[in-house]
């Protein structure tokens, strides 16, 4: 067990460090400069841009920016020189190239709402997945059985910015039975955070349940054909016991799998989420700053992306190896 | 123990009469088993014998009661201590299944749950139909354990069922079909997926805990080696239907139907000549959606049509064979072409082998 986390680190680290290198040096490919872009292209006279690139080091080469940015994540760093010098504690991960604003402190603002958004939804996803796969699969070829068919079919094609405008406009609009949405901190009010999330966790949970409840419904046939779910029933177990005690407690192992990645790929921002509903989210932020060519943002919300990844693949081994006997961390 | 079925004094405690199951597919209705009748006594192994696809699992299925009402058409009788089982609902045949009669499958890896260790899973069989804490359901499921030859059963109690190899698991799946003390156990095909050295262990094993127990079993195999060592009765199934039906010396030592010699010759011999002994039936099993008119073995039978008989047309009825008693086969050859033909060509062949450990 302890084996198996300090290897896991230890390839996080490197999975980690990879990307970012390789984050960076995209970046730099770029046909583009973002100083230009910042300071309003040909009206900005030559002194201020080198002024701007100075202060943002970007007149360093690539290596000395490349560590600096490493240091400050992990111990601070002065960002530029003389009278425009700011000081940058750990962990730093420098300052909007648009703003000046802390790149720390965007990440803590968008990273609530985005999280807030995924865990509402897998609520929704996993919860209408597991319960109408299930619930299909135990009634193959029954009333709903051919609903959950349909309703994969049409959550599958479905768009959240079709599907998200049109709650808005009964539930809000029409009916006012809700507020528009907004992020409130759960911490402040719970009640307004939950309202105010409600219809982007149904948009989102409802589009996600199509491809759960379709997994369900499949892994639940299979593990109902199992030999071993015969044996239950030739013991003479209850109809209950059979397929809950041994046909789902089987047909749940690759779901948590797919659930767990799922939700680590969704963490690093949910952008058309967050933009149908006009959150502020990391996903947003990910891509206002990739348009800008801001690169401290891009660093940070592709870093936290990736460490969301890769935790959650060490997470999902961890439920995996609790789950199934014959799995050895190791 | 109230849900189990009263036994009469004295018959067979199972009883099958015309038994047919029938499926619906989008193909079409699959007649897997086609009027079958047999008894069993406790105390006695039946064997039954033929191909995949011949009706043999349908069969033990049905007996438990395991096929799903909703696609299966069945009719006859299947009485198990005087009920019938095929009239029990849903909820009374489950009371009745892994008490009165129990089964043990093939592959016995996958036949258990590959996420709960051997000790609760038996722990399990024992308390649904035992209202009794889990300690002492512990201590019967431990002693069974060790009943069926399982060495250190209190460690082994704690493992999962990859931990075990292949022969100690099909012991675990006795252990736990017998836990419950059955008058039935239907084995089906227990040895198939074993080593030929495991095979011998577990019909040993088998064999001495029915002398302990009592209890009638159904043997289903395509084996007929393993057949001639341990059933009292045999019973040859072909695309459903009974075809040859007799005590285990009448059936191996004078088959009457070409299908059981097919069988019979179709044994590797370790004695004689390698290339001459086998001689395998030819073609496939049939379907059992469109099954051959008449005697549904015809197309690849070696003497049909021999005597101008109605081989295609008719289909055989299962019938005495003159002088010998209870000894029943489904075909249209003639009695004594059909002796004349069993003491020539067939006797010789690998399965005298096999008769000189039946006798």
């Amino acid at each position: 067990m302890l084996r198996f986390f300090i290897r896991r680190a230890l390839l996080a680290v490197l999975t980690l460090f990879a990307i970012s290198v390789s984050t960076f040096l995209l970046f730099f490919a770029v046909p583009a400069n973002p100083v230009a872009t910042m300071c309003g292209n040909r009206i900005c006279p030559e002194s201020t841009q080198k002024q701007i690139t100075h202060d943002l080091g970007l007149d360093q080469p690539l290596i000395t920016q490349y560590t600096e940015y490493m240091k400050g994540v992990f111990v601070g760093r002065t960002i530029g020189s003389g009278p425009t010098a700011k000081e940058c504690p750990a962990p730093c991960l420098g300052y909007s190239f648009r703003t000046g604003q802390p790149v720390w402190d965007i990440i803590k603002n968008g990273l609530p709402v985005s999280m807030s958004i995924v865990i509402g939804a897998a609520v929704v996803w996993l919860t209408i997945g597991l319960v109408l796969g299930t619930a299909a699969a135990l009634r193959r070829g029954g009333a709903l059985d051919k609903f959950s068919v349909g309703f994969s079919l049409g959550g599958a094609s479905m768009q959240i910015f079709v599907l998200g405008p049109i709650l808005v406009a009964v539930f809000v609009y029409g009916l006012g039975w809700l507020p528009r949405p907004t992020y409130t901190s759960p911490l402040v009010n719970p009640l307004a955070w939950a309202t105010g999330l409600i219809l982007p966790w149904v948009t989102l949970g409802a589009i996600n349940s199509a491809l759960y409840t379709r997994l369900s419904r499949a892994q639940m046939l299979e593990t109902l054909s199992e030999d071993y779910v015969r044996t239950a029933r030739a013991k003479g177990l209850t109809r209950r016991e059979v397929n809950y005690r041994h046909a789902l407690r089987a047909a749940i192992t690759p779901i948590v799998t797919i659930a767990g990645l799922d939700i680590g790929i969704n963490l690093g921002g949910v952008v058309i989420t967050e933009t149908t509903f006009n959150l502020q989210g990391v996903g947003r932020y990910a891509v206002q700053a990739i348009n800008d060519l801001n690169l401290p943002i891009v660093m940070a919300t592709v870093l936290l992306a990736a460490t969301f990844i890769v935790v959650a693949n060490v997470v999902v081994d961890m439920l995996y190896a609790t789950i199934d006997p014959r799995v050895k961390l190791s | 123990m109230t849900t189990s079925p009263s036994s009469p004094a004295s018959g067979p405690y199972l009883d099958v009469k015309d038994l047919r199951v029938r499926f619906s597919t989008e193909d079409g209705v699959v007649r897997a088993v086609d009027g079958v009748s047999f008894q069993l006594e406790r105390g006695k192994t039946l064997g039954i014998v033929g191909e995949s696809g011949s009706g043999k699992s349908v069969t033990s299925m049905s007996i438990m009661g395991l096929h799903n009402p909703k696609r299966t058409a069945m009719s006859g009788e299947i009485r198990v201590g005087g009920t019938d089982v095929l009239k029990l609902s849903e909820d009374k045949i489950r009371r009745l299944r892994g008490q009165a009669m129990a089964m043990i499958f093939q592959d016995p890896l996958s036949s258990l749950h590959p996420y709960y260790t051997i000790g609760r899973q038996i722990v399990e069989a024992y308390r649904v139909h035992h209202d009794v804490s889990k300690a002492k359901a512990q201590k019967r499921a431990i002693e069974m354990l060790d009943r069926v030859g399982i060495p250190q059963p209190q460690k082994r109690f704690e493992q999962y069922p990859h931990e075990f190899s292949g022969g100690m698991r099909q012991r675990a799946m006795i252990a736990m079909s017998l836990i419950n003390d059955p008058d039935l156990l239907i084995a089906d095909e227990p040895t198939t997926a074993l080593d030929v050295t495991v095979q011998a262990q577990i019909l040993d094993l088998l064999e001495s805990l029915q002398k302990e127990f009592n209890s009638a079993i159904i043997l289903i195999t395509h084996d007929l080696g393993v057949v001639a060592q341990v059933a009292d009765d045999v019973l040859v199934m072909y695309g459903g239907r009974a075809v040859e039906y007799g005590n285990a010396e009448q059936v191996l030592r004078a088959a009457q139907m070409p299908y059981t010699w097919g069988l019979l010759s179709s044994i590797p011999s370790v004695h004689g000549d390698s290339d001459a002994d086998l001689v395998p039936i030819k073609g496939n099993p049939p379907s059992l959606i469109n099954l051959p008119p008449g005697c549904s073995f015809h197309p690849r039978c070696r003497y049909a049509m021999l005597n101008g008989g109605p081989c295609d047309q008719e289909v055989p009825e299962l019938l005495p064979v003159q002088g010998e008693v209870g000894h029943l086969v489904a075909c249209h050859l003639p009695d004594q072409f059909r002796k004349d033909t069993y003491v020539n060509e067939i006797a010789q062949t690998g399965v005298a082998v096999v008769s000189e450990e039946l006798a």
